[in-house]
């Protein structure tokens, strides 16, 4: 009894340390940068344009935490807990450290797109539109293919490999035509993901369909959880398990293509948090879902601030993502973490 | 509840019918072990009654309805299924996974409730396991996991539990008690519909029992009818002695005169 109830505390600990974090990393991420603002500046400036007086500040400060830091700030939230709970999902579903977010192709799907759209100089909407057309046109491949043959998770990863090798090489073959001067350095730029062109007309573009698919994952947490056991235990316990797995990942993958069609492809990070993620609170996705929100803020944010800081040019995130994220997924596997 | 398997036919390919035109009946609560030597189709037998693998001919029903025309989510209410071997997957608690019982029981976007946490708990009390509740399920023995997807199985609260090959994994000891258990179930009304490579379990259980062999049932009875020193040779392929040993009945694989020391010579250092 004495234990369960240090267990406990030690849980509500470990949540409340997990709400205030993310909320200081982001006030930190909106302060830092080549122009000096600190964070109690950023408060009031926040708390003033959200109650709808004149901060302060000089117009250039105002205009620098509010239009440029803050969407490219709430653009790194949004994808870090995308990418992670996506992550999260996919381990799970798929039982295999190594699912991601990309594992069914959505990632290629969408550099294409993303890539077409440069080619047609369709503009920043279209890139963003042609990314999630094409990442969510990548899935439903590979469900179509999937279905064809008998029905299990590991037919379903074969399908998603076969499928991202297509488009990876349709992206070859765009890049292969595109103009070297103009197009390639800007299809190669966005496959490496950043958030630097990041607004808010294009974060509110996708921010209803994030809320839905965020809210449809966590409200299948524990769908998600009988999942994780196998199909075989999942159908004995009552879940029709080609539908409710269906579900989940078409949510997932939704989810995906969605922050990918603002960010770029940003890989690892939807490895790595997810084991964080399970570290600190077990396997269970009641508690794992909100954890990987919370750390997927985090580790997004210190990443973009490292991008946007440590040069005078900017680095693709994809870079120091998986700069960090290799050794990182080492340390799990010799600590024995990355185990079940 | 009555299960009626009708005259079904069931290959993996179309060329080979490791199940052909097998009948038999089964009504709850009683215990019904199925007998039959390696690849005779018991395990591919208990897929096709929970609907895993689409038989070619006959039907199964299940109260009536084809086991194919159930929800799952109904299905589990009535039946409920434990594979030979379980891979565990993440480490959930013990508790988190015997409570994933009551999935067919609580709301599609609903999490368990208290009660039904509480209602878990008892299961694992019930099978004597309640000390492990809150124990990493990956890392407890196999034995001990056996008892925790029983105690799932019991959370789901079916009318019938079908059990492949139960005693294939466990020790000497946790076999022989896991005939206690299922003697424990049937004291429960619990139905049991099981496998087993053992015959004695089905003689010590008393229970019905059917020699499936060649595709379909060949016998089908109590167990002491069933089980005799020719069925169980021509089964199985060996001599076979069922004995009475004090007011149990054995079966006992192999010759019982000299030539038994052949095989087991006692003088092997001389």
């Amino acid at each position: 009894m004495e234990e369960k109830k240090r267990a406990g505390f030690w849980m509500t600990l470990t949540g409340i340390v997990l709400v205030i974090l993310p909320i200081l990393f982001f006030l930190f991420s909106l302060a830092l940068g080549s122009y000096n603002a600190g964070p109690v500046d950023v408060c009031q400036i926040i708390w003033c344009k959200l109650t709808g007086q004149t901060p302060p500040q000089d117009a250039l400060t105002v205009n620098v935490i509010w239009q440029v830091r803050l969407p490219r700030v709430c653009a790194a939230a949004l994808v870090g807990a995308g990418l992670s709970v996506a992550g999260a999902v996919f381990q799970g579903v798929f039982r295999n450290p190594l699912a991601s977010p990309y594992t069914l192709g959505v990632s290629n799907g969408a550099g294409f797109g993303a890539a077409l759209a440069i080619v047609l100089s369709l503009g920043a909407a279209g890139i963003q539109a042609f990314a999630v057309a094409f990442g969510l046109l990548a899935v439903a491949l590979t469900f179509l293919i999937a279905s064809r043959s008998r029905r299990n998770t590991v037919t379903l990863v074969l399908a998603g490999m076969l499928i991202g090798a297509l488009f990876s090489s349709l992206v070859s073959l765009l890049k292969f035509t595109a103009d070297p001067l103009e197009k390639l350095p800007q299809i190669v730029y966005w496959l490496m993901g950043s958030l630097s062109g990041s607004t808010f007309e294009a974060l509110a573009k996708i921010l209803p369909f994030y809320v839905v698919c965020m809210a449809a994952v966590f409200l299948l947490r524990w769908r998600t959880n009988v999942l994780s056991l196998g199909d075989q235990e999942a159908k004995s316990f009552g879940l029709n398990v080609r539908r409710d797995r269906a579900i989940v990942i078409g949510t997932s993958s939704m989810l995906t293509a969605l922050v990918v069609s603002i960010s770029g492809i940003i890989g690892w990070v939807g490895i790595v948090v997810p084991h964080l993620a399970r570290m600190l609170v077990g396997p269970d996705f009641r508690k794992l879902i909100p954890t990987s929100v919370s750390i997927g803020i985090c580790y997004l944010l210190v990443v973009d601030d490292l991008c946007r800081t440590l040069t005078a040019s900017e680095i693709p995130l994809g870079v120091i993502t998986g700069i960090i994220g290799v050794p990182l997924f080492l340390y799990f596997i010799y600590k024995k973490k990355v185990s079940w | 509840m009555n299960l009626t398997v009708d005259d079904i036919t069931f290959g993996y390919d179309s060329s080979r019918n490791v199940i052909e035109h097998l009948s038999f009946t089964y009504n709850s609560p009683e215990v019904l072990c199925i007998l039959g030597s390696n690849g005779m189709g018991k395990s591919t037998l208990l897929q096709c009654i929970i609907g895993a693998f689409p038989i070619s001919k006959g039907t199964i029903t299940i109260d009536g309805k084809g086991v194919n025309d159930y929800k799952a989510r109904d299905f589990a209410r009535k039946v409920a299924y434990i594979p030979q071997s379980h891979t565990p997957s993440f480490a959930y608690k013990v508790i988190d996974i015997v409570t994933m019982g009551r999935t067919s029981r609580i709301g599609y976007l609903a999490n368990p409730s208290d009660d039904d946490v509480a209602f878990a708990h008892e299961q694992l009390d019930y099978l004597g396991v309640g000390h492990l509740s809150e124990k990493p399920y990956t890392d407890i023995s196999g034995g001990e996991r056996q008892l925790v997807m029983i105690a799932s199985a019991l959370t789901q609260e079916p009318e019938l539990m079908i059990l492949d090959e139960p005693t294939a994994h466990l020790d000497f000891g946790n076999a022989d008690r896991f005939v206690e258990l299922v003697e424990k179930l049937r004291e429960r009304n619990m139905g049991v519909l099981m496998t087993t490579h053992f015959p004695d379990h089905a003689l010590m259980l008393g229970s019905k029992t059917a020699v499936l062999s060649g595709g379909r049932i060949v016998a089908e009875g109590l167990a002491r009818d069933v089980i005799t020193d020719e069925s169980m040779r021509e089964l199985y392929g060996i001599e076979v002695h069922v004995k009475h040993i004090g007011s149990r009945i054995v079966c006992i694989p192999g010759p019982l005169d000299e030539n038994a020391l052949v095989r087991n010579p006692p003088f092997a250092n001389e």
